[in-house]
């Protein structure tokens, strides 16, 4: 049995409907991303599990317990803000102390608990100092700290890396992963950055228009997105209008030039128009390159995108772009030149929404 | 040019503030004719009366501040967390006491809360007194109000509340160890605000027969010549001590350079 379940959630504001018979299955000690872009429902999603909403229909159960008429410090829930919510009038032993000493907890277990904490996030030397003393990612990793102390059932992370520059929320990330798993807490992470879901998830829930659009592993998602939303949500992702001319082979036309795809055509007839998605990093223009399809277009812009050079083609009436990493001797294709991407018909997927 | 000019209305605002305190202030070491002396301020300090109502005016601001936090902050709070619709007309109400007289509150009270009424408060010492403590507050909603509701802003407290509450925290402690620490200094701005207010108060304490501070100025005033003048330094020495503690806390506070 599922450690955390969501079943037909719902929720609206007013007239507005923003959770959509939201179902979702979480196992104990998994971490779950949930991405999707602003105002999507994902954070609401987080808040009526915190207990901050009250859903307009549906369950949530922890560990078999209905948490319906549970407020929200009746849950055993820690939860982690975008904007740190460190309490300014303590400093950081006593931020992460409070859920403790809030328990009723003996001194000497909160000041052990304390201690433990401040090890993990490898703050001991800062246990004094005050929260404007210190940076948002060391803010954050309090903020962490204090919500793992009470032992929580479910830890939830509503966007804590977003205030964050660049450098710091990758090494903040790789830092609460490695914190999940050694604690083994279940956790529910909300992000609009692929990057981060991809990179720190055991599974992704992409949420598009207050639904799950797909439920899947990191590498199911980017590699098979099942909707139109997801394949151009997740990666940058080459959306190309392509004519059926055999259904039975499998064969389109994507302006004048013919492609044999693997994946079958369903129910396309002869004539229709069906959507196909190609990831920039497929292909490649290379003359070794291999591959058992190729498309010839011409070069209408070339970017430097530092560890990657994207050039951007024109075939029939589609732009399809692709990635050439980039390295000293690289020459880039030139506006106006005609190159041949080559990549394997197996990339090209189908989207069927 | 603009300088001069800019210097100019300077001086000619200190001047204006200060020359009449400097009179007031020579004039109350006059009572010795002839050279100057704190003879006015001697005999107001051992008068018995002044010492009787300076300190029942300072056990009433000292009730009326208590009443106050606990009646504005968790309201302030409330309104702002859970009602933002209704911060203007509770701004209104707050604001009502610089629009009505004294002198209306305080005999809609009599009439209110005589020895006739349901709830005879008048009939009574400590009733009379409590009443006065509600007429205070009430003086000082405007100031009290708005000082909490300024410190309320500076901190993002929906965001402080959930996470207290995602720590087992209820609205009890939530008020006590989170809210009200980190609106302090607000909280002490408007309490020394009401401090000074109730020290000065007039109307409300002689209408209800009170032995408070302003009805014994008052007093002094209609019958002595140099004491009413050092009384009045003696008050200006303390709203001004008010205001300075009010800048101490602010600066002192730790923390306060934090707004999450």
């Amino acid at each position: 049995m599922s450690f955390l379940t969501l079943t037909s959630l719902q929720k609206s504001f007013g007239p507005v409907q923003v959770v959509k018979d939201f179902n979702m299955s979480i196992e104990k000690g998994e971490f779950i991303s949930f991405l999707g872009p602003s105002g999507c429902g994902k954070t609401t999603v987080l808040r009526m599990i915190a207990g901050f909403e009250t859903p307009s229909g549906g369950a949530i159960t922890i560990d078999g317990k209905s948490q319906q008429n549970l407020r929200p410090n009746q849950r055993n829930i820690g939860m982690v803000f975008q904007a740190y919510a460190l309490f300014p009038n303590m400093n950081v032993a006593e931020n992460v102390a409070f859920g403790l000493k809030v328990a009723g907890r003996p001194k000497a277990e909160i000041d052990a608990r304390v201690k433990e904490m401040l090890g993990l996030i490898k703050l001991d030397h800062l246990a004094d100092r005050y929260p404007y003393q210190m940076s948002g990612g060391q803010q954050q990793r309090v903020a962490l700290a204090r919500a793992l102390a009470p032992k929580p059932q479910v830890l939830l992370l509503d966007e804590p890396l977003s205030a964050l520059d660049a450098k710091i929320r990758v090494s903040l990330r790789e830092e609460i992963r490695q914190i999940q798993q050694q604690l083994g807490i279940t956790t529910v992470f909300v992000t609009h950055d692929q990057e981060e879901a991809l990179s720190i998830s055991d599974r992704i829930v992409v949420m598009n228009a207050g639904k799950a659009d797909q439920i899947g592993k990191p590498a199911d998602i980017y590699n098979r997105p099942a909707t139109r939303f997801v394949a151009g949500f997740v990666g940058t992702l080459n959306l190309i209008e392509a004519k059926v001319v055999d259904p039975a082979a499998n064969r389109i036309s994507i302006g004048d030039q013919g492609v044999t795809l693997r994946e079958p055509l369903g129910n396309a007839k002869a004539g229709d128009t069906v959507s196909l998605a190609l990831r920039p990093e497929a292909g490649s223009i290379a003359p070794d390159a291999k591959g058992d399809t190729a498309l010839t277009g011409e070069v209408v812009s070339s970017n430097f995108l530092g560890s990657v050079i994207r050039t951007r083609m024109k075939v029939g009436e589609s732009i399809i772009s692709f990635d050439m990493f980039n390295s000293p001797g690289l020459v880039p294709p030139t506006v106006g030149e005609t190159v041949t991407l080559r990549f394997t018909a197996g990339d090209l997927l189908v989207i069927r929404d | 040019m603009k300088k001069f000019w800019a210097w100019g209305a300077l001086i000619f605002g200190l001047l204006y503030f200060i020359l009449p305190l400097i009179g007031m202030t020579n004039f109350s070491l006059k009572m010795r004719r002839g050279v100057y002396s704190l003879d006015a301020y001697a005999v107001v300090l051992g008068d018995p009366r002044f010492q009787q109502t300076f300190t029942y005016s300072i056990l009433m601001a000292l009730a009326t501040i208590v009443f106050g936090v606990l009646l504005v902050v968790p309201t302030a709070y409330w309104v702002r967390l859970k009602l933002p619709g209704l911060r203007p007309y509770i701004e209104f109400v707050t604001l009502l006491p610089l629009v009505i007289p004294a002198i209306v509150i305080v005999f809609g009270y009599i009439r209110l809360y005589n020895t006739s009424s349901w709830l005879p408060l008048t009939g009574s010492i400590t009733g009379t007194n409590i009443l006065l403590m509600f007429g205070y507050a009430t003086l000082a909603l405007p100031y009290m109000y708005r000082s909490v509701d300024t410190g309320l802003r500076s901190i993002d407290i929906a965001t402080l509340t959930e996470a207290a509450q995602s720590l087992g925290a209820g609205w009890t402690t939530i008020l006590a160890k989170i809210i009200l620490p980190n609106v302090l200094v607000a909280v002490l701005s408007g309490a020394f605000l009401t401090f000074a207010i109730v020290i000065g108060e007039f109307t409300m304490a002689a209408l209800l027969n009170r032995p408070a501070f302003g009805p014994y100025m008052q007093l002094l005033g209609a019958n002595r010549a140099y004491e009413p003048a050092a009384l009045a330094v003696m008050s200006f020495a303390l709203t001004w001590g008010c205001l300075g503690l009010i800048q101490l806390v602010s600066r002192f506070q730790k923390g306060a350079q934090s707004a999450t």
